[in-house]
């Protein structure tokens, strides 16, 4: 089971923060930090499994964006890189070869198509298909479609 | 419908790609989140960043609270809202406005209002009570995307109490015709599970439903709950064998629809889900295993393409076969497997290889062997991650030949690692190992001193305190104990010369315990050398007060006389006024000490330090105390749990009749247990595997006693003394320089260290020749330290250190609540101060209770309460049997004169009978008999002088028992020896732990004088206690008719096979209880007094202890019962 899922720049700037097991606003600060210390500094092709405390992290670098996921130790490593994987092909196909400013200009939409993605820390969906429509119903999409229409800058 | 989605969906990408201009183009410029973020990136620093934010959640305040607001604008707001939080501001004003907009707003914006909830509240913030009504509506709602809103938010962050509002309404949507709800209703219930666990137990059937759900998105999510299941029960579930053995098959030959592939890979988190679970079910489990043989066998054969989700496979795969009962050629196949992994150029394999190893080396060693070459590569690998998990795998491959290079490996890598976690945890292995594997005394200290200098102030408590103990517990040897303690004395002396301002202050608590307890065996040194070296301990600024107080313990115990005694005085005047209470504890015991030698020798016996201390652990010597204190009127002692419980008893009236879980307070079966729970996360291990922990266990506690011990005097042992000498005189600092000390290890080692980068091929054989020793020429078995009898060096003297342990904990807190778990101790600095020299501290201890006890008391009190009390033991012991010993003639004399129907005739046994009171003319002497209603106490006055006596009268009284006189005998005359009887009937008042009866007997000697002599007997309640034969039905309404109640925890019988009967029959046959009845893991007694006087006890089995539960209608009768069921179950 995922504990929890990070996503953070290269500056170290928060962009996304997914906790599946409750923690109080101190631990998760403590966490947040604990995981900029621990994985900006790596170098490229390195490996992309640490340690911290008792769980396993798996990190992984998509262009300035860090994907950062919290196992359980008898979690796979190499499956959890998957999941992350998955998560970007998701996005990517959301927003079409997305980018870190798609995020955080979007962080509520990223946070949906996780929510569709994954629950309480284990995959829900596999199929990318149905993340899809699961995403959006009906007056949900209209609703979503009306506001990129009524943006001017489209 | 999903159709047109799917559609729309794959369109809006080229909608969005309209826009030719990636990334900034992007910020739609009148959002105002996108002015937000705007503004924020163009700030230069971060308080203007605060600034800026602050502005902001005070227009997003303002504009929340205004009525005029849309459920549209607000989702805008919350929007932004959530945006600052994430930067790390408060908004908590939002909150309720983020679940009033999952209350009122349309879909979109719900799903925005339940987002800002599951982000900004946790489980046990008071808002989410006002959420519950909105997931009900929800639930029910007609709208799909409501109801998978509602379960998304139900499984992220529901409290456990609110659970069962929802319960019924998220098992309804196990059958709903819609499979994605399903999906999410069986996920939300594992989240159920894994909260509350026995909430969800009555739709366990429901889930073999889900398993067989027609959608496989169901089935691979009911998977989850399995997995748990299985997990914590693996024989409940055996049967579902063939299932998941034929989904698996069903999974590989690619059945399911293509949605599900990932890269081509047929649902690989379903195959590794089912891999897992297998795995659970296959374990020491022949004929589980061969069902599933086919299947991985089928698995690893197609996992073939080369990328990561199938690698991910193979490694569960081989995870597998190795955990399950092993056949041969599948074992070949995944040893294939794993060399695969060790040797690809890709890290993460290469670092799953390694973990892979890890897990296989206690069955198949010679596959380490395979790959020695990689694995040296990988000791030297630039990620540090590499390295930590090679280091694992030699940890487990350690044997008496390789432990020095080993362990120089780990001391290496501690140097560079900044990492706490993998410090605590490499320190924790480094001194397991050294103890372990030992070669020489000089190594062990020169391992440990790394050990401590490094690892600081933040390892494993236990370390210093196990190291301190195999010093003072030593071997087989006493020469050889000698040894190992004078050369960590020298060398602690020389550390203490250099600078010891840098060492952390549990090495220098060490240091001071071993220079106090044992810097006499150097003869050369002075006591007054070793004296000033310790106080430059205290007045280092940087000495924690814990460690001052270890220092001035130190300084107590080598004041004797001369010059040392200036030091002493002049250290116990400076902190003889110390603000710490502890340090002015000790300096104040220094200073006693010093100056009364003679005391000092009584407190502090050189000699005996290694004797165990008997030590009474049950406090019995302190019962008389309690007794008389409860005889004053004193409240019985309440454990704190029960006075809070108490305290908020009478605040609200509880009509619960019961389902209270007991905390687990009492020590009396936690002292035994010396390993604090921490131990377990110290060495941190590969995933669910239990031998690794029975390993672990194993050698924490070790079990090495009463092992023959081969190695032995030749060798490196006659010629170390020379060597000390040197080793003395050339250490003058060898912690200071990390790599110096790493030089002087590397000289030790069988085999030349490598350097940083190996050149030569060369020198890697060496390493690995000097690392992989052992391995090849021994069997499997005798890894893994399993059967390592035969090198072991240090080996305990079987000398029950738990028995000593525990004993030393009850000391130190004599009078308080017993409570204290043995865990806490190892915490508590105070405390473990004592735990470690408990010899020396008992001593201490018990002169501090005697005075403390005479202060008390009665001038003669101490002394005499214990005679008393110990004979009233024996008494208590014997209460029941009938005694016919023929080694005392005098018993059965005095017998023979007891009253007719009280005689054994009569069936009904009597007590021993004890001497009260004896003068030169009178020997008075008491027993007891049982009867139904009533305790007869008889006393037997003997004229023992050659004259008669006359007009002897006794008259007995108690507070808390009404005396009746059955047969006085006021004997006109006594006749020279002769004896006469007196009985009484004694009946209970008011309950008491032990009851004293105060006697006198008045006579008249011969030449006219009348004389008065007063005696004493104690009585223990369970002489009164008597069986109440009760239906369970009385049972019931007697326990809610009675208002004095006590809880507590008792130990349980655990050895036995049906622990609660076997301890409830102790309870019976020792307290003469009536056991009602017992149901499943409770059990109802009862026992009264008198008829009037009842008390029933609940007795449950929880977590390993017996949670006992006592009532009755008189006060304090629960109390002293529970008194008594204790000691009866200690003494058993």
């Amino acid at each position: 089971m995922l504990r929890f899922l990070l996503l953070f720049s290269r500056q170290g700037k928060l962009r996304l923060q997914k906790w599946f097991t409750p923690l109080s606003d101190r631990e998760k600060k403590k966490v947040i930090r604990d995981m900029m210390m621990l994985v900006l500094p790596r170098l490229p092709r390195t490996c992309n499994f640490l340690h911290w405390k008792d769980l396993k992290i798996v990190y992984k670098r998509y262009a300035s964006l860090y994907f950062c996921a919290g196992l359980e130790d008898q979690d796979n490593e190499l499956l959890a890189l998957e999941v992350l994987h998955r998560y970007v092909e998701l996005l990517d196909k959301y927003f079409g070869n997305v980018c870190e400013l798609d995020i955080i200009f979007n962080f509520e939409k990223a946070y949906f198509i996780l929510d569709e993605f994954l629950m309480g820390g284990e995959i829900l969906e596999t199929s990318r298909f149905a993340v899809g429509v699961s995403m959006e119903e009906a007056d949900t999409l209209q609703e979503t479609m009306e506001e990129y229409m009524s943006k001017p800058a489209y | 419908m999903s159709d047109v989605v799917e559609k729309t969906l794959t369109a809006l990408p080229s909608l969005l790609s309209l826009d030719s201009q990636p990334g900034s183009a992007k910020l739609s410029t009148n959002s105002k989140l996108g002015n937000l973020i705007r503004g924020i990136t163009e700030l230069t620093s971060k308080h203007e960043e605060e600034k800026l934010i602050q502005r902001e959640l005070l227009s997003i305040k303002e504009q929340v609270s205004s009525p005029n607001t849309t459920m549209r604008q607000m989702k805008e707001l919350m929007v932004r809202t959530i945006y600052c939080e994430m930067l790390g501001y408060q908004a908590s004003f939002s909150y309720i406005h983020a679940i009033k907009l999952a209350q009122q707003g349309n879909v979109l914006e719900k799903r925005v209002g339940y987002l800002a909830v599951s982000l900004f509240l946790d489980e046990s913030h008071e808002l989410l009570l006002l959420l519950v009504n909105t997931v009900l509506k929800d639930l029910q709602s007609t709208n799909l995307i409501e109801v998978c809103m509602a379960l998304t938010v139900v499984s992220q962050m529901f409290p456990k109490d609110m659970i069962p509002a929802i319960l019924p309404l998220v098992e309804e949507k196990l059958s709903h015709s819609k499979e994605i709800i399903r999906r999410k209703a069986v996920l939300a219930l594992y989240k159920f599970y894994l909260i509350a666990p026995n909430q969800v137990q009555h739709i366990h059937n429901k889930f073999r439903k889900a398993l067989c759900d027609k959608d496989p998105g169901v089935m691979s999510a009911s998977l989850h709950i399995y997995l748990q299941l299985i997990q914590e029960n693996p024989e409940g579930y055996k049967d579902l064998t063939v299932s998941f053995v034929t989904i698996l098959k069903q999974v590989v030959a690619g059945k399911l629809p293509m949605d599900f592939n990932y890269h081509c890979v047929p649902a690989p988190w379903l195959q590794i889900h089912l891999l897992r679970i297998l795995s659970l079910l296959g374990k020491n489990d022949q004929s589980t295993s061969e069902i599933m043989y086919e299947i991985l066998d089928e698995s690893l054969r197609r996992a073939e393409m080369n990328h990561n989700i199938t690698y991910a496979i193979l490694y569960e795969c081989v995870k597998c076969i190795y955990t399950i009962h092993p056949k041969s050629d599948l074992l070949e196949k995944a040893a294939k497997c794993i060399g695969n992994f060790v040797l690809s150029s890709r890290i993460n394999l290469k670092y799953l290889g390694l973990k892979a190893l890890t897990y296989v080396v206690q069955q198949d060693p010679k596959l380490v062997l395979q790959h020695q070459m990689t694995i040296i590569e990988c000791l030297d690998h630039p990620d540090l991650i590499i390295k930590r998990e090679t280091l694992e795998l030699l940890f487990r491959i350690t044997n008496a030949q390789n432990v020095t290079v080993i362990v120089e490996k780990m001391l290496d890598f501690l140097r560079v690692s900044k990492d706490d976690h993998t410090t605590i945890d490499l320190v924790g292995k480094v001194a397991e190992l050294a103890e372990k594997y030992a070669t020489d005394n000089e190594w062990f200290i020169e391992t440990m001193n790394t050990v401590f200098s490094v690892g600081g102030d933040m390892m494993q408590p236990d370390i210093p305190n196990s190291f301190l103990k195999l010093l003072l517990d030593g071997f087989d040897s006493v020469e050889e104990d000698r040894k190992l303690r004078l050369f960590a004395v020298n060398s602690y002396i020389s550390l203490l010369q250099g600078e010891p301002s840098r060492l952390p202050q549990r090495f220098l608590q060490v240091i001071s315990w071993v220079l106090g307890e044992y810097s006499h065996l150097n003869g050369d040194l002075e006591p007054d050398v070793v004296l000033r070296l310790l106080a430059k301990l205290l007045d280092m600024k940087s000495s924690s007060s814990e460690t001052k107080s270890w220092v001035l313990m130190a300084m107590t115990k080598l004041c004797s006389g001369g010059a040392a005694l200036s030091v002493a005085r002049e250290v116990s005047e400076t902190y003889g006024s110390s603000m710490d209470t502890m340090l002015r504890q000790r300096a104040q015991e220094l200073q006693h000490l010093s100056q009364d030698s003679q005391l000092q020798t009584r407190v502090l016996p050189q000699s005996s330090s290694q004797e165990a201390v008997e030590v009474d652990s049950s406090l019995s010597f302190l019962d008389w105390f309690v007794s008389e204190a409860l005889a004053a009127g004193a409240a019985p002692y309440k454990p704190p749990h029960q006075r809070q419980e108490e305290m908020s008893r009478s605040k609200a009236l509880s009509l619960e009749p019961y389902g209270l879980s007991l905390p687990i307070s009492m020590s009396s079966c936690s002292v035994a247990d010396r390993q604090s729970p921490t131990l377990l996360s110290m060495s941190s291990g590969l995933s669910g595997d239990s031998t690794e922990l029975s390993h672990k266990g194993s050698s924490t506690t070790l079990k090495l006693d009463g092992v023959k011990r081969v190695w032995g005097r030749e060798g490196y042992l006659a010629q170390r003394e020379p060597e000390e000498e040197a080793a003395q005189v050339e250490t003058p600092a060898p912690l200071q320089s990390p790599s110096q000390q790493g030089d002087k290890d590397s000289s030790h080692s069988q085999a030349p260290t490598p350097t940083q980068t190996p050149e030569s091929e060369q020198e890697k054989q060496q390493l690995a020749s000097s690392l992989f020793v052992g391995l090849a020429s021994q069997s499997s078995a005798s890894l893994m330290g399993k059967s390592e009898q035969t090198s072991q060096r240090f080996r305990r003297k079987a000398r029950s250190p738990d028995k000593s342990l525990s004993s030393s904990e009850q000391l130190t807190n004599p009078l308080g609540s017993p409570s204290s778990g043995a865990d806490n101790l190892l915490l508590d600095c105070s405390i473990s101060s004592e735990l470690v020299s408990a010899p020396e501290q008992t001593h201490l201890q018990s002169l501090d209770l005697t005075a403390a006890n005479s202060a008390c008391d009665a001038p003669d009190g101490d002394t005499k309460g214990r005679k008393t009390l110990s004979r009233d033991d024996s008494v208590s012991a014997a209460d029941v049997t009938p005694h016919e010993d023929p080694d005392r003639p005098k018993d059965l004399r005095l017998a023979s004169y007891l009253p007719a129907e009280l005689s054994g005739l009569s069936g009904l046994p009597h007590s021993e009978i004890t001497l009260v009171c004896s003068n030169q003319s009178l020997d008075l002497s008491a027993c007891h008999v049982q009867k139904d209603d009533s305790l007869e106490f008889v006393v037997f006055i003997k004229n023992s002088s050659d004259t008669s006596v006359h007009q002897v009268q006794v008259q007995v009284s108690c507070e808390e028992l009404e005396v009746s006189c059955v047969c006085d005998s006021p004997a006109e005359e006594l006749k020279s020896h002769s004896v006469t009887v007196c009985q009484y009937r004694l009946t209970v008042k008011r309950p008491s732990v032990y009851f004293e009866l105060a006697g006198v007997v008045h006579y008249q000697l011969p030449a006219g004088s009348l004389q008065t002599e007063q005696f004493s007997h104690k009585l223990p309640l369970k002489s009164f206690i008597r069986p109440l034969a009760v239906s369970t039905e009385d049972y019931g309404t007697m326990w809610l008719a009675f208002s004095h109640d006590t809880k507590q925890n008792l130990p349980l019988l655990s050895d036995e096979q049906e622990p609660l009967t076997a301890t409830l029959n102790v309870l019976k046959k020792k307290l003469q209880l009536h056991v009602v009845e017992i149901i499943g893991k409770e059990g109802i007694v009862a026992c009264c007094l008198r008829p009037d006087q009842p008390c029933l006890l609940h007795c449950r089995e929880h977590a390993g202890m017996l949670a006992v539960w006592l009532r009755s209608p008189v006060p304090d009768l629960p109390d002293c019962l529970l008194y008594h069921c204790q000691r009866a179950l200690r003494e058993r």
